[in-house]
Protein backbone atom coordinates (compact mmCIF):
# COMPACT_ATOMS: atom_id res chain seq x y z
CA UNK A 1 0.00 0.00 0.00
CA UNK A 2 1.25 3.58 -0.56
CA UNK A 3 2.67 5.21 1.84
CA UNK A 4 3.26 8.74 1.60
CA UNK A 5 5.09 11.37 4.17
CA UNK A 6 4.84 15.05 4.93
CA UNK A 7 7.24 16.99 6.26
CA UNK A 8 5.46 19.59 8.57
CA UNK A 9 7.19 23.31 8.94
CA UNK A 10 7.24 24.73 12.39
CA UNK A 11 8.20 27.75 13.46
CA UNK A 12 8.40 29.06 17.47
CA UNK A 13 6.10 25.96 17.81
CA UNK A 14 3.57 26.99 15.47
CA UNK A 15 2.56 25.17 12.01
CA UNK A 16 3.77 27.18 8.99
CA UNK A 17 0.69 27.94 6.76
CA UNK A 18 1.97 25.94 3.44
CA UNK A 19 2.06 22.68 5.43
CA UNK A 20 -1.53 21.68 5.91
CA UNK A 21 -1.55 21.97 1.82
CA UNK A 22 1.27 19.83 1.23
CA UNK A 23 -0.92 17.40 3.88
CA UNK A 24 -3.75 17.43 1.46
CA UNK A 25 -1.95 17.32 -1.54
CA UNK A 26 -0.67 14.11 -0.12
CA UNK A 27 -3.97 12.83 0.94
CA UNK A 28 -5.21 13.33 -2.44
CA UNK A 29 -2.29 11.64 -3.95
CA UNK A 30 -2.76 8.49 -1.86
CA UNK A 31 -6.20 8.45 -2.83
CA UNK A 32 -5.22 8.72 -6.31
CA UNK A 33 -2.71 5.77 -6.18
CA UNK A 34 -5.77 3.35 -4.66
CA UNK A 35 -5.88 4.24 -1.15
CA UNK A 36 -3.10 5.05 1.15
CA UNK A 37 -1.96 6.07 4.49
CA UNK A 38 -0.43 9.69 4.86
CA UNK A 39 2.23 10.23 7.65
CA UNK A 40 3.36 14.15 8.69
CA UNK A 41 6.55 14.43 10.71
CA UNK A 42 7.63 17.29 12.45
CA UNK A 43 11.28 17.76 12.82
CA UNK A 44 11.27 19.44 15.94
CA UNK A 45 8.90 19.56 18.43
CA UNK A 46 5.41 21.22 18.39
CA UNK A 47 2.32 21.04 20.09
CA UNK A 48 0.37 19.20 17.17
CA UNK A 49 -3.50 20.08 16.57
CA UNK A 50 -4.32 16.39 15.96
CA UNK A 51 -7.81 17.42 14.13
CA UNK A 52 -6.72 19.85 11.80
CA UNK A 53 -3.77 18.22 10.59
CA UNK A 54 -6.58 14.71 10.49
CA UNK A 55 -8.74 17.49 9.22
CA UNK A 56 -6.02 18.16 6.46
CA UNK A 57 -5.76 14.64 5.04
CA UNK A 58 -2.80 13.33 7.74
CA UNK A 59 -3.72 9.48 9.37
CA UNK A 60 -0.72 9.74 11.40
CA UNK A 61 1.63 12.62 13.20
CA UNK A 62 5.23 12.21 14.40
CA UNK A 63 7.43 14.60 16.06
CA UNK A 64 10.60 14.43 16.25
CA UNK A 65 12.55 15.67 19.48
CA UNK A 66 14.79 18.49 18.52
CA UNK A 67 14.66 21.68 19.85
CA UNK A 68 15.96 23.80 17.76
CA UNK A 69 16.46 23.29 13.67
CA UNK A 70 18.99 21.58 11.98
CA UNK A 71 18.92 21.48 8.06
CA UNK A 72 20.60 18.63 7.98
CA UNK A 73 19.40 17.00 11.21
CA UNK A 74 16.02 17.12 9.54
CA UNK A 75 17.25 15.48 6.56
CA UNK A 76 19.06 12.61 8.30
CA UNK A 77 15.39 12.00 10.83
CA UNK A 78 13.15 12.51 7.56
CA UNK A 79 15.25 10.17 5.55
CA UNK A 80 14.93 7.87 8.42
CA UNK A 81 11.39 7.81 8.93
CA UNK A 82 10.93 7.63 5.35
CA UNK A 83 12.94 3.96 5.68
CA UNK A 84 11.04 3.05 8.48
CA UNK A 85 7.83 3.30 6.83
CA UNK A 86 8.68 1.94 3.49
CA UNK A 87 7.13 5.16 1.87
CA UNK A 88 6.80 5.78 -1.58
CA UNK A 89 6.97 9.55 -1.59
CA UNK A 90 7.67 12.33 0.55
CA UNK A 91 5.93 15.49 0.28
CA UNK A 92 7.14 19.54 1.46
CA UNK A 93 6.41 22.75 0.96
CA UNK A 94 8.78 24.96 -1.37
CA UNK A 95 10.03 27.07 1.44
CA UNK A 96 13.16 28.61 1.84
CA UNK A 97 13.75 25.60 4.49
CA UNK A 98 11.42 22.95 1.95
CA UNK A 99 13.22 23.42 -0.84
CA UNK A 100 16.56 23.28 0.80
CA UNK A 101 15.03 19.77 2.48
CA UNK A 102 14.12 18.40 -0.52
CA UNK A 103 17.52 18.36 -2.42
CA UNK A 104 19.44 16.64 0.65
CA UNK A 105 16.27 14.12 1.34
CA UNK A 106 16.40 12.98 -2.11
CA UNK A 107 20.41 12.97 -1.90
CA UNK A 108 19.74 10.58 1.71
CA UNK A 109 17.49 8.34 -0.14
CA UNK A 110 19.87 8.33 -3.00
CA UNK A 111 16.51 9.23 -5.11
CA UNK A 112 15.29 12.32 -7.95
CA UNK A 113 13.55 15.10 -6.81
CA UNK A 114 10.37 17.67 -8.23
CA UNK A 115 10.93 20.95 -6.84
CA UNK A 116 8.41 23.60 -6.79
CA UNK A 117 5.88 21.87 -8.37
CA UNK A 118 2.20 23.38 -8.56
CA UNK A 119 0.45 20.06 -9.51
CA UNK A 120 0.74 16.55 -9.08
CA UNK A 121 -1.01 13.86 -11.23
CA UNK A 122 -1.41 9.66 -10.09
CA UNK A 123 -2.15 8.77 -13.85
CA UNK A 124 -1.67 5.26 -14.03
CA UNK A 125 -0.70 4.60 -10.85
CA UNK A 126 2.81 6.70 -10.73
CA UNK A 127 3.09 10.27 -9.21
CA UNK A 128 3.89 12.15 -11.93
CA UNK A 129 4.49 16.46 -10.95
CA UNK A 130 3.66 19.52 -12.90
CA UNK A 131 6.49 22.74 -12.83
CA UNK A 132 6.99 26.23 -13.45
CA UNK A 133 10.32 26.11 -15.73
CA UNK A 134 12.59 29.49 -16.85
CA UNK A 135 10.74 31.43 -14.47
CA UNK A 136 7.00 30.31 -15.52
CA UNK A 137 8.02 30.81 -18.97
CA UNK A 138 7.22 27.32 -19.96
CA UNK A 139 5.97 24.28 -17.85
CA UNK A 140 7.37 20.34 -17.59
CA UNK A 141 6.00 17.43 -16.30
CA UNK A 142 8.44 15.10 -14.73
CA UNK A 143 8.38 11.86 -13.12
CA UNK A 144 10.94 10.84 -10.08
CA UNK A 145 12.83 7.47 -11.02
CA UNK A 146 14.28 6.41 -7.79
CA UNK A 147 13.20 4.84 -4.48
CA UNK A 148 11.49 7.63 -3.23
CA UNK A 149 9.27 9.94 -5.20
CA UNK A 150 10.99 13.70 -3.30
CA UNK A 151 9.06 16.29 -4.33
CA UNK A 152 8.15 20.05 -2.86
CA UNK A 153 5.28 21.38 -3.62
CA UNK A 154 4.85 25.47 -3.88
CA UNK A 155 2.58 27.23 -1.69
CA UNK A 156 -0.91 29.00 -2.39
CA UNK A 157 -1.04 26.24 -5.60
CA UNK A 158 -2.64 22.48 -2.93
CA UNK A 159 -5.51 22.93 -0.45
CA UNK A 160 -5.49 20.67 2.66
CA UNK A 161 -8.34 17.59 2.57
CA UNK A 162 -11.35 19.32 4.76
CA UNK A 163 -12.24 15.90 5.38
CA UNK A 164 -12.83 16.07 9.12
CA UNK A 165 -11.49 12.72 11.43
CA UNK A 166 -8.13 13.03 13.83
CA UNK A 167 -4.75 12.40 13.54
CA UNK A 168 -3.13 9.60 15.62
CA UNK A 169 0.24 11.47 17.38
CA UNK A 170 3.07 9.82 18.58
CA UNK A 171 6.66 10.77 19.10
CA UNK A 172 10.06 9.89 17.14
CA UNK A 173 13.41 10.56 17.84
CA UNK A 174 15.27 13.07 15.81
CA UNK A 175 18.94 13.14 14.38
CA UNK A 176 21.14 15.75 15.41
CA UNK A 177 22.91 17.72 12.29
CA UNK A 178 26.09 20.05 12.05
CA UNK A 179 24.28 23.29 11.14
CA UNK A 180 21.93 24.84 13.51
CA UNK A 181 19.81 27.63 13.52
CA UNK A 182 21.00 29.58 16.26
CA UNK A 183 18.49 32.86 16.03
CA UNK A 184 15.35 33.72 13.98
CA UNK A 185 14.64 37.44 14.21
CA UNK A 186 10.95 37.94 12.86
CA UNK A 187 10.64 40.43 10.06
CA UNK A 188 9.65 43.96 11.50
CA UNK A 189 6.47 45.79 9.95
CA UNK A 190 3.87 43.16 10.86
CA UNK A 191 3.33 42.85 6.91
CA UNK A 192 3.40 39.13 6.05
CA UNK A 193 5.99 37.64 3.65
CA UNK A 194 5.23 38.46 -0.52
CA UNK A 195 5.64 34.41 -0.77
CA UNK A 196 2.86 33.79 1.55
CA UNK A 197 0.45 36.36 1.39
CA UNK A 198 -3.16 36.48 -0.34
CA UNK A 199 -3.16 40.00 -1.38
CA UNK A 200 0.09 41.38 -2.94
CA UNK A 201 0.61 45.45 -3.34
CA UNK A 202 3.35 46.05 -5.52
CA UNK A 203 5.51 48.67 -7.12
CA UNK A 204 7.98 49.59 -10.34
CA UNK A 205 9.74 52.30 -11.02
CA UNK A 206 6.72 54.26 -12.29
CA UNK A 207 5.93 54.82 -8.27
CA UNK A 208 8.99 57.66 -8.79
CA UNK A 209 10.94 56.90 -5.56
CA UNK A 210 11.15 54.98 -2.49
CA UNK A 211 9.41 58.25 -0.81
CA UNK A 212 6.21 57.46 -2.97
CA UNK A 213 5.68 53.63 -0.94
CA UNK A 214 3.54 55.23 1.37
CA UNK A 215 0.88 55.38 -1.09
CA UNK A 216 1.53 51.66 -1.27
CA UNK A 217 1.66 50.97 2.44
CA UNK A 218 -1.83 52.82 2.15
CA UNK A 219 -3.57 50.56 -0.03
CA UNK A 220 -2.14 47.23 1.83
CA UNK A 221 -3.32 48.66 4.87
CA UNK A 222 -7.00 48.53 3.52
CA UNK A 223 -6.02 44.97 2.30
CA UNK A 224 -6.47 42.73 5.75
CA UNK A 225 -3.21 39.88 5.11
CA UNK A 226 -1.72 41.93 1.90
CA UNK A 227 2.14 42.33 1.29
CA UNK A 228 4.00 44.76 -0.47
CA UNK A 229 5.83 43.56 -3.56
CA UNK A 230 8.62 45.22 -5.66
CA UNK A 231 9.75 44.95 -8.84
CA UNK A 232 13.63 44.11 -9.83
CA UNK A 233 14.07 47.83 -11.07
CA UNK A 234 13.05 49.23 -7.36
CA UNK A 235 15.03 46.54 -5.23
CA UNK A 236 18.55 47.17 -7.99
CA UNK A 237 17.35 50.74 -7.26
CA UNK A 238 18.10 50.14 -3.59
CA UNK A 239 14.28 51.51 -3.31
CA UNK A 240 13.21 48.23 -1.64
CA UNK A 241 15.00 45.17 0.09
CA UNK A 242 15.04 42.32 -1.99
CA UNK A 243 13.13 40.01 0.19
CA UNK A 244 9.93 41.82 -1.70
CA UNK A 245 11.44 41.71 -4.98
CA UNK A 246 8.68 39.37 -7.25
CA UNK A 247 10.09 38.36 -10.58
CA UNK A 248 12.35 35.34 -11.63
CA UNK A 249 15.52 36.47 -9.72
CA UNK A 250 13.23 37.06 -7.01
CA UNK A 251 9.93 35.34 -4.73
CA UNK A 252 7.12 33.73 -7.29
CA UNK A 253 4.01 34.71 -5.80
CA UNK A 254 0.22 33.10 -6.49
CA UNK A 255 -2.05 35.52 -4.55
CA UNK A 256 -6.05 36.01 -5.25
CA UNK A 257 -5.14 39.58 -5.80
CA UNK A 258 -1.96 41.21 -7.09
CA UNK A 259 -2.10 45.14 -7.48
CA UNK A 260 0.91 46.17 -9.79
CA UNK A 261 1.67 49.89 -9.35
CA UNK A 262 3.62 51.42 -11.86
CA UNK A 263 5.24 48.31 -13.11
CA UNK A 264 5.16 47.99 -17.06
CA UNK A 265 5.70 44.36 -17.07
CA UNK A 266 9.06 42.88 -17.90
CA UNK A 267 8.99 39.29 -18.61
CA UNK A 268 11.04 38.51 -15.84
CA UNK A 269 8.70 40.03 -13.55
CA UNK A 270 5.55 38.70 -15.42
CA UNK A 271 6.98 35.08 -14.73
CA UNK A 272 7.53 36.05 -10.87
CA UNK A 273 3.22 36.57 -10.41
CA UNK A 274 1.84 35.19 -13.95
CA UNK A 275 0.00 32.82 -11.29
CA UNK A 276 -2.13 35.21 -9.43
CA UNK A 277 -6.02 34.68 -9.61
CA UNK A 278 -6.66 38.39 -10.01
CA UNK A 279 -4.02 41.08 -11.56
CA UNK A 280 -4.94 45.17 -11.26
CA UNK A 281 -2.46 47.28 -13.54
CA UNK A 282 -2.16 50.92 -12.79
CA UNK A 283 0.30 52.39 -15.03
CA UNK A 284 0.20 55.89 -16.84
CA UNK A 285 1.72 54.48 -19.79
CA UNK A 286 -1.20 52.60 -22.15
CA UNK A 287 0.95 50.45 -24.35
CA UNK A 288 2.67 48.81 -20.89
CA UNK A 289 2.81 44.99 -21.33
CA UNK A 290 1.19 44.79 -17.95
CA UNK A 291 -1.92 45.39 -19.42
CA UNK A 292 -2.12 42.31 -21.66
CA UNK A 293 -1.75 40.23 -18.51
CA UNK A 294 -4.35 42.40 -15.78
CA UNK A 295 -7.49 41.29 -15.59
CA UNK A 296 -8.28 44.62 -14.92
CA UNK A 297 -6.60 48.32 -15.36
CA UNK A 298 -6.72 52.10 -14.94
CA UNK A 299 -4.13 53.88 -17.14
CA UNK A 300 -2.84 57.23 -15.50
CA UNK A 301 -1.08 58.66 -12.70
CA UNK A 302 -0.61 56.60 -8.94
CA UNK A 303 0.06 59.62 -7.11
CA UNK A 304 -3.63 60.41 -7.91
CA UNK A 305 -5.13 57.23 -7.79
CA UNK A 306 -4.01 54.87 -5.29
CA UNK A 307 -4.51 57.35 -2.31
CA UNK A 308 -8.63 57.29 -3.40
CA UNK A 309 -8.10 53.16 -3.82
CA UNK A 310 -7.06 53.08 -0.33
CA UNK A 311 -9.71 54.93 0.43
CA UNK A 312 -12.47 53.16 -1.26
CA UNK A 313 -10.53 49.66 -0.53
CA UNK A 314 -10.63 51.00 3.48
CA UNK A 315 -14.55 51.46 2.92
CA UNK A 316 -15.33 47.77 1.46
CA UNK A 317 -12.83 45.74 3.56
CA UNK A 318 -13.56 47.29 7.08
CA UNK B 1 41.04 27.84 2.49
CA UNK B 2 40.42 25.74 -0.26
CA UNK B 3 37.42 27.20 -2.11
CA UNK B 4 35.48 25.14 -4.92
CA UNK B 5 32.53 26.90 -6.60
CA UNK B 6 30.39 26.11 -9.50
CA UNK B 7 28.64 27.58 -12.74
CA UNK B 8 26.01 26.67 -15.06
CA UNK B 9 25.39 28.09 -18.18
CA UNK B 10 21.81 28.95 -18.60
CA UNK B 11 19.47 31.10 -20.97
CA UNK B 12 19.45 34.72 -20.22
CA UNK B 13 16.16 35.67 -18.20
CA UNK B 14 15.23 37.83 -20.97
CA UNK B 15 15.19 35.02 -23.68
CA UNK B 16 11.14 34.08 -24.75
CA UNK B 17 11.42 29.95 -24.93
CA UNK B 18 10.61 27.96 -27.30
CA UNK B 19 9.96 23.94 -26.74
CA UNK B 20 11.32 21.48 -29.04
CA UNK B 21 10.06 17.67 -29.44
CA UNK B 22 7.68 18.40 -27.03
CA UNK B 23 10.58 17.83 -23.76
CA UNK B 24 13.28 20.20 -24.08
CA UNK B 25 14.33 23.75 -24.49
CA UNK B 26 14.95 24.79 -28.68
CA UNK B 27 18.05 26.40 -28.01
CA UNK B 28 17.94 28.47 -31.55
CA UNK B 29 18.34 32.10 -31.46
CA UNK B 30 18.69 31.58 -27.31
CA UNK B 31 21.57 33.94 -25.85
CA UNK B 32 22.89 32.17 -22.89
CA UNK B 33 24.51 33.50 -19.90
CA UNK B 34 26.34 32.82 -16.44
CA UNK B 35 23.76 31.63 -13.75
CA UNK B 36 22.95 34.99 -12.49
CA UNK B 37 23.20 33.32 -8.68
CA UNK B 38 26.60 31.62 -9.39
CA UNK B 39 28.70 35.22 -9.88
CA UNK B 40 27.64 35.71 -6.02
CA UNK B 41 29.33 32.46 -5.67
CA UNK B 42 32.22 33.26 -7.57
CA UNK B 43 32.34 36.50 -5.51
CA UNK B 44 32.12 35.03 -2.77
CA UNK B 45 34.36 32.47 -3.39
CA UNK B 46 37.14 35.74 -4.15
CA UNK B 47 36.21 37.64 -0.93
CA UNK B 48 36.90 34.43 1.05
CA UNK B 49 39.72 33.64 -0.66
CA UNK B 50 41.46 37.13 0.23
CA UNK B 51 40.42 36.97 4.05
CA UNK B 52 41.87 34.28 4.84
CA UNK B 53 45.26 35.20 3.44
CA UNK B 54 45.77 32.30 0.78
CA UNK B 55 43.54 29.81 -1.09
CA UNK B 56 42.68 27.86 -4.02
CA UNK B 57 39.63 28.46 -5.85
CA UNK B 58 38.41 26.08 -8.36
CA UNK B 59 35.68 26.70 -10.62
CA UNK B 60 33.58 23.11 -11.43
CA UNK B 61 30.71 22.93 -14.34
CA UNK B 62 28.73 20.28 -15.41
CA UNK B 63 27.71 21.15 -18.40
CA UNK B 64 28.44 20.87 -22.73
CA UNK B 65 31.31 22.04 -24.39
CA UNK B 66 29.96 25.56 -24.89
CA UNK B 67 29.74 25.93 -20.83
CA UNK B 68 33.68 26.46 -21.17
CA UNK B 69 32.66 30.28 -21.91
CA UNK B 70 30.66 30.41 -18.35
CA UNK B 71 33.90 28.55 -17.27
CA UNK B 72 36.10 31.16 -18.54
CA UNK B 73 34.43 34.33 -17.08
CA UNK B 74 34.77 32.93 -13.44
CA UNK B 75 38.37 32.20 -14.43
CA UNK B 76 38.50 36.19 -15.51
CA UNK B 77 36.51 37.33 -12.76
CA UNK B 78 39.46 35.76 -10.47
CA UNK B 79 38.82 31.75 -10.28
CA UNK B 80 42.32 29.81 -9.90
CA UNK B 81 41.65 26.79 -12.20
CA UNK B 82 38.63 25.45 -14.34
CA UNK B 83 37.18 21.88 -14.80
CA UNK B 84 34.30 21.40 -17.17
CA UNK B 85 32.83 17.68 -16.38
CA UNK B 86 31.38 17.27 -20.09
CA UNK B 87 28.47 15.65 -21.37
CA UNK B 88 26.31 16.80 -24.20
CA UNK B 89 23.18 16.04 -22.22
CA UNK B 90 24.14 17.84 -19.20
CA UNK B 91 22.21 20.77 -20.13
CA UNK B 92 18.97 18.71 -19.55
CA UNK B 93 19.97 17.14 -16.30
CA UNK B 94 17.92 17.26 -13.39
CA UNK B 95 19.00 18.53 -10.05
CA UNK B 96 19.94 15.09 -8.83
CA UNK B 97 21.57 13.58 -11.54
CA UNK B 98 23.67 16.71 -11.64
CA UNK B 99 24.58 16.49 -7.72
CA UNK B 100 25.65 13.07 -8.34
CA UNK B 101 27.90 13.70 -10.89
CA UNK B 102 29.44 17.01 -9.33
CA UNK B 103 29.83 14.86 -6.06
CA UNK B 104 31.73 12.52 -7.50
CA UNK B 105 34.05 14.70 -9.08
CA UNK B 106 34.44 16.85 -5.60
CA UNK B 107 34.94 13.71 -3.80
CA UNK B 108 38.04 12.98 -5.63
CA UNK B 109 39.41 16.77 -3.98
CA UNK B 110 40.20 18.77 -0.78
CA UNK B 111 38.09 21.32 0.16
CA UNK B 112 37.36 23.39 3.03
CA UNK B 113 34.29 25.02 1.00
CA UNK B 114 32.06 24.60 -1.70
CA UNK B 115 29.93 27.89 -2.58
CA UNK B 116 26.69 27.29 -5.18
CA UNK B 117 24.57 29.57 -6.22
CA UNK B 118 21.33 29.30 -4.66
CA UNK B 119 19.55 28.13 -7.66
CA UNK B 120 19.72 28.52 -11.51
CA UNK B 121 17.57 30.50 -13.41
CA UNK B 122 16.86 27.64 -15.96
CA UNK B 123 15.24 24.86 -13.96
CA UNK B 124 14.81 26.13 -10.66
CA UNK B 125 15.41 23.06 -8.08
CA UNK B 126 17.42 24.82 -5.54
CA UNK B 127 18.67 21.15 -4.76
CA UNK B 128 22.11 20.88 -6.16
CA UNK B 129 24.03 22.41 -3.19
CA UNK B 130 22.01 20.52 -0.89
CA UNK B 131 21.77 17.19 -2.69
CA UNK B 132 25.83 17.69 -2.71
CA UNK B 133 26.18 18.21 0.62
CA UNK B 134 24.36 15.72 2.20
CA UNK B 135 26.03 12.90 -0.25
CA UNK B 136 29.64 14.05 0.85
CA UNK B 137 27.98 14.30 4.84
CA UNK B 138 29.01 17.81 5.43
CA UNK B 139 26.76 20.69 6.27
CA UNK B 140 25.20 23.29 3.88
CA UNK B 141 23.54 26.52 4.22
CA UNK B 142 21.16 27.43 1.58
CA UNK B 143 20.19 30.96 0.27
CA UNK B 144 22.80 33.14 2.07
CA UNK B 145 22.66 36.56 2.25
CA UNK B 146 25.68 37.25 4.69
CA UNK B 147 28.91 35.29 5.81
CA UNK B 148 31.27 34.98 8.29
CA UNK B 149 34.13 32.27 8.74
CA UNK B 150 36.01 32.91 11.53
CA UNK B 151 38.15 29.72 13.31
CA UNK B 152 37.37 27.10 11.16
CA UNK B 153 33.11 28.00 12.25
CA UNK B 154 30.81 29.33 9.67
CA UNK B 155 27.96 31.86 10.15
CA UNK B 156 25.63 33.00 7.68
CA UNK B 157 22.21 34.56 7.81
CA UNK B 158 19.21 33.88 5.30
CA UNK B 159 16.14 35.22 4.73
CA UNK B 160 13.41 32.89 5.25
CA UNK B 161 9.30 33.38 5.32
CA UNK B 162 8.66 36.57 7.24
CA UNK B 163 12.28 36.70 9.25
CA UNK B 164 15.54 35.72 9.49
CA UNK B 165 17.74 32.81 10.24
CA UNK B 166 21.19 33.18 11.71
CA UNK B 167 22.94 29.26 10.87
CA UNK B 168 25.71 28.35 12.08
CA UNK B 169 27.81 24.90 11.00
CA UNK B 170 31.42 23.96 10.93
CA UNK B 171 34.02 23.71 7.97
CA UNK B 172 34.06 21.90 5.63
CA UNK B 173 30.82 23.43 4.80
CA UNK B 174 28.99 24.09 1.58
CA UNK B 175 27.03 27.43 0.84
CA UNK B 176 24.13 28.14 -1.71
CA UNK B 177 24.34 32.17 -2.17
CA UNK B 178 21.24 34.63 -2.22
CA UNK B 179 21.16 37.91 -4.35
CA UNK B 180 22.13 40.72 -1.69
CA UNK B 181 25.34 38.45 -0.58
CA UNK B 182 27.64 40.75 -2.44
CA UNK B 183 28.43 42.95 -5.41
CA UNK B 184 29.76 40.56 -7.73
CA UNK B 185 32.91 42.37 -10.01
CA UNK B 186 32.88 42.68 -13.72
CA UNK B 187 36.10 41.14 -14.89
CA UNK B 188 38.48 43.56 -15.98
CA UNK B 189 41.12 42.97 -19.24
CA UNK B 190 43.63 42.15 -17.42
CA UNK B 191 41.72 39.77 -15.36
CA UNK B 192 40.25 38.54 -19.36
CA UNK B 193 43.74 37.81 -20.58
CA UNK B 194 45.19 36.19 -17.34
CA UNK B 195 42.14 33.82 -17.85
CA UNK B 196 43.63 32.49 -20.73
CA UNK B 197 46.51 31.51 -19.40
CA UNK B 198 44.93 29.55 -16.14
CA UNK B 199 44.23 25.62 -16.61
CA UNK B 200 40.76 24.42 -17.50
CA UNK B 201 40.21 20.68 -17.36
CA UNK B 202 37.86 19.22 -19.70
CA UNK B 203 37.03 15.82 -18.83
CA UNK B 204 34.13 13.35 -20.51
CA UNK B 205 31.56 12.39 -17.75
CA UNK B 206 28.98 9.48 -17.89
CA UNK B 207 25.99 10.65 -15.71
CA UNK B 208 24.67 7.35 -15.68
CA UNK B 209 20.27 6.78 -15.66
CA UNK B 210 19.04 10.00 -14.96
CA UNK B 211 16.80 10.51 -11.56
CA UNK B 212 14.22 12.32 -13.33
CA UNK B 213 12.45 11.57 -16.38
CA UNK B 214 10.94 14.79 -18.20
CA UNK B 215 7.42 13.33 -19.64
CA UNK B 216 6.80 16.55 -21.53
CA UNK B 217 7.18 20.14 -21.69
CA UNK B 218 4.50 22.96 -22.78
CA UNK B 219 3.66 26.57 -22.60
CA UNK B 220 1.63 27.96 -19.68
CA UNK B 221 -1.86 28.41 -20.36
CA UNK B 222 -2.80 32.13 -21.66
CA UNK B 223 -4.56 34.09 -18.93
CA UNK B 224 -7.83 35.51 -20.23
CA UNK B 225 -7.70 38.66 -22.01
CA UNK B 226 -8.62 41.23 -19.06
CA UNK B 227 -9.81 44.62 -19.79
CA UNK B 228 -8.86 48.34 -19.29
CA UNK B 229 -11.67 49.89 -16.86
CA UNK B 230 -10.87 53.51 -17.30
CA UNK B 231 -8.46 56.28 -16.62
CA UNK B 232 -7.39 58.13 -13.28
CA UNK B 233 -9.24 58.18 -10.37
CA UNK B 234 -13.04 58.26 -12.01
CA UNK B 235 -12.26 53.95 -12.57
CA UNK B 236 -11.60 53.24 -9.03
CA UNK B 237 -15.27 52.97 -8.03
CA UNK B 238 -15.67 49.93 -11.32
CA UNK B 239 -12.46 48.49 -10.17
CA UNK B 240 -14.13 47.74 -6.30
CA UNK B 241 -17.01 46.45 -7.97
CA UNK B 242 -15.05 44.55 -10.56
CA UNK B 243 -13.22 43.14 -7.75
CA UNK B 244 -16.14 42.53 -5.40
CA UNK B 245 -18.81 40.96 -7.90
CA UNK B 246 -16.88 39.49 -10.95
CA UNK B 247 -13.12 38.42 -9.07
CA UNK B 248 -14.63 38.19 -6.00
CA UNK B 249 -11.91 38.70 -4.29
CA UNK B 250 -13.11 41.18 -1.91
Amino acid sequence: MTHILVILETRDGVLRPASLEAVGAARIAADGLGGGTVTALACETFSADASSLGNAGADKVLIASATEHSADGAALTAARVAKELEASAVFLSATVRGKDLCGRLAAALESGFAADCTSAHTNGGSLSFTRPIYGGKALQTIQVNGPVVVASLRPNYFSSAERGGEAVVEETSAESGKGRVVKIAAKEGGRPDVAEANRVVSGGRGMGGESAWHLLEAVSDALPGSALGASRAVVDSGWRPHSEQVGQTGKVVAPELYIACGISGAIQHLAGMNGSQCIVAINKDADAPIFQHATYGIVGDVAEILPVLAEELAKVTE
Amino acid sequence: MKIITFVKRVPSTTTRVLIKDGNALDPTGVEFILNPYDEFAIEEAIQQKDKSGDGHILVMSFGSADSQKELRTALAMGADEALLLQNPDAPNADGATTARTLTAAVKAREFDLLLFGKQSVDKEQHGVGPAVATALGIPCITEVTKLDITDGTVRAEREVEGGREIIEAPLPCAITCQKGLNQPRFASLKGIMAAKRKTLDIVDTDMGTPLVEVLKMEMPPERPAGRILGEGVAAVPALITALREEAKVL
